[in-house]
């Protein structure tokens, strides 16, 4: 795949990451963005440098194993403990936004 | 008088905890409304329970390793006596129903959490300044900050609030505040403490680790905190630790990594740091000069993965089942993109979302899969150099303390703050911060070790310290 390197990013594609992302901007805050993520990603582009044909990602620093345990019932919290820091509940679940218009 | 010796003093009834924290609450009453270490304290509470454990020990019954101690817990790490905000407006009202692996071992221990230490907001930050609860201020001098993220923490053992805390260590989060106060930080091995109740920054980076005023203090506060569990989704195949070190200098090989000093590190820092070094070596220790020729890309890689983790970890936050509550009278994206500009701080928005460019089509290799090829090249480095060397020095970071609102309003000069500290989160390496200046403004000394070898490290910074 072909890379958009070194594209300048522009007040759209502020937008787009912040849809992407899920966060609420107004336009002041998209301006100063814009030119803090130029300033951050330019920098960042060092790595374009390095030499890694070949090189395998690590995705941790160490070797690790995943913990599997026996799929049983144990005394967790409770209904009502899970829901105390809810927004709002109803009949025990959670209540969320509607999802559809 | 170092922790060790105050619980000593304690369990021999020379001393009471009540005592001790009636001598810690006089400190904190002096002194924090300036500092500002603390998101939450309860002092009450906190006496209540050093008269149980005096109690215990009149007794005649068995107390654990911390009796009596006070300890400060920084606000990334859940505790369920206490609100656990992560520093943000987001959490502001959380309880969380449980606690931590490492707040559960300090209770078992009979440790006293007597607060919830002020931190950068969801520990981004080397500074305390993105706290939604205000700034920490260094107690050293109180014009300049103490360091980040776990910079609540570092201040609180400074100005006498407590004589341990814990902080969390991302790309230096630990060691940082530690260096800028003046005291000692660890951050462990990755996986050698457990990260359940560990609020999620960064996964692959993020390790729990002990702040304190003395070496001993280190060394029992990790030895309680160490192993993982079966709440832990990962685990390390090893583990290691608790063992008696013998150490002698005269077998010794001390790396120094040319590439951890000159350009971009302070005159003085240096200076101080090689200060120590000649005394290592007078006392027998071979140093030697070493390269870890990836350290160039270390710091944009870094930011890169840790970016990329955040925005993935903080997708959680959607004000639905905890958080920031916001009327729920529009549909779901609505309501989820306004929880999420009114909840996060300005500095979390920018690495949540530099984080989901960096993962997004067309970009995914070009930024996160080549900052994690970039990675294995830096492990690589380390382990070429312990072939070498026994222990790796440098400094902990580039300067001493910088002002309160010197850097704040450029990221990228912040960013570039952690250039030393973040090589070892990349690598999963332990290593300590060491305070090495006496005078003024404090400077660290950063030992770094092979995995696993905390014991190993401790035992090093006692022979730097020995006179």
């Amino acid at each position: 795949m072909g890379f958009i390197s070194d594209k300048e990013i522009t007040e759209e594609d502020v937008k787009h990451i912040a849809n992407l992302a899920k966060i609420d901007l107004d336009e002041v805050e998209i301006k100063k963005f814009k030119k803090q993520f130029n300033d951050i990603l330019d920098y960042f582009n060092k790595i374009d440098e390095a030499e890694t044909e070949g090189v395998e990602p690590t995705y941790h620093g160490l070797n690790l194993k995943n913990v599997t345990r026996e799929d049983e019932v144990k005394d967790e919290l409770s209904q009502k403990e899970a829901l105390e820091n809810a927004n709002e509940s109803e009949d025990g679940f959670f209540k969320s936004p509607r999802v559809k218009e | 008088m170092n922790a060790k010796e105050i619980v000593n003093e304690i369990k021999r009834g020379e001393k009471t905890a009540a005592g001790f924290l009636f001598e810690c609450k006089n400190k904190i009453e002096k002194k924090e409304e300036e500092i500002n270490a603390f998101i939450s304290l309860d002092l009450e509470r906190s006496i209540e329970k050093a008269k149980e454990i005096d109690k215990k020990i009149k007794e005649g019954k068995d107390v654990g390793k911390l009796a009596g101690l006070p300890i400060a817990v920084k606000d990334s790490i859940t505790t369920s006596n206490f609100k656990t905000t992560c520093g943000s407006k987001m959490l502001e009202g959380y309880h969380p129903p449980y606690d931590s692996t490492v707040v559960s071992k300090i209770k078992e221990e009979d440790g006293i959490v007597i607060g919830k230490a002020n931190c950068d907001e969801f520990c981004m930050g080397s500074s305390t300044e993105t706290s939604y609860f205000g700034s920490t201020r260094n107690p050293v001098d109180e014009e300049r900050v103490p360091g980040g993220s776990s910079g609540g923490s570092a201040a609180s053992v400074k100005y006498g609030a407590n004589p341990l805390a814990l902080g969390s260590d991302t790309g230096g989060s630990v060691r940082c505040p530690a260096s800028f106060c003046g005291v000692y930080g660890l951050k462990p091995t990755y996986g050698q403490v457990s990260r359940y109740g560990l609020i999620a920054y960064a996964s692959s980076l993020d390790q729990i680790g002990p702040i304190a005023n003395s070496i001993e203090g280190i060394s029992l506060l990790f030895n309680v905190i160490s192993g993982s569990n079966d709440m832990d989704s990962t685990k390390v195949e090893e583990e290691r630790g608790g063992s008696q070190i013998e150490l002698s200098l005269n077998d010794l090989n001390i790396g120094i990594p040319k590439e951890f000093y000159g350009e971009g590190v302070d005159e003085e820092v240096e200076e101080k740091v090689k200060e120590n070094l000649d005394q290592l070596r007078d006392k027998g220790a071979k140093l030697k000069e070493i390269s870890i020729p990836s350290m160039e890309y270390a710091l944009s890689a870094y930011y890169i993965v840790a970016m990329s983790e955040a925005s993935s970890n903080l997708a959680r936050f959607d004000g639905i089942r905890y958080g920031f509550k916001q009327k729920m009278n529009d549909n779901w994206e609505k309501v989820f993109s306004q929880v999420r500009k009114t909840g996060f701080g300005e500095e979390v928005r920018r690495r949540i979302m530099l984080g989901t460019y960096a993962l997004s089509t067309g970009y995914y290799e070009k930024y996160y899969e080549k900052a994690l090829k970039v990675r294995t090249l830096l492990k690589r480095d380390f382990e070429k150099a312990f072939k070498e060397v026994d222990f790796i020095i440098t400094p902990t970071m580039p300067f001493r303390a910088f002002e309160i609102d010197e850097k704040i309003e450029d990221p990228l000069s912040l960013y570039m703050a952690d250039i030393l500290t973040v090589p070892v989160n990349m690598a999963g390496l332990p290593s300590l911060s060491v305070p090495c200046e006496t005078n003024g403004l404090p400077i660290g000394l950063q030992i770094i070790g092979d995995s696993f070898e905390e014991d190993r490290i401790i035992e090093l910074a006692r022979k730097i310290k020995e006179e």
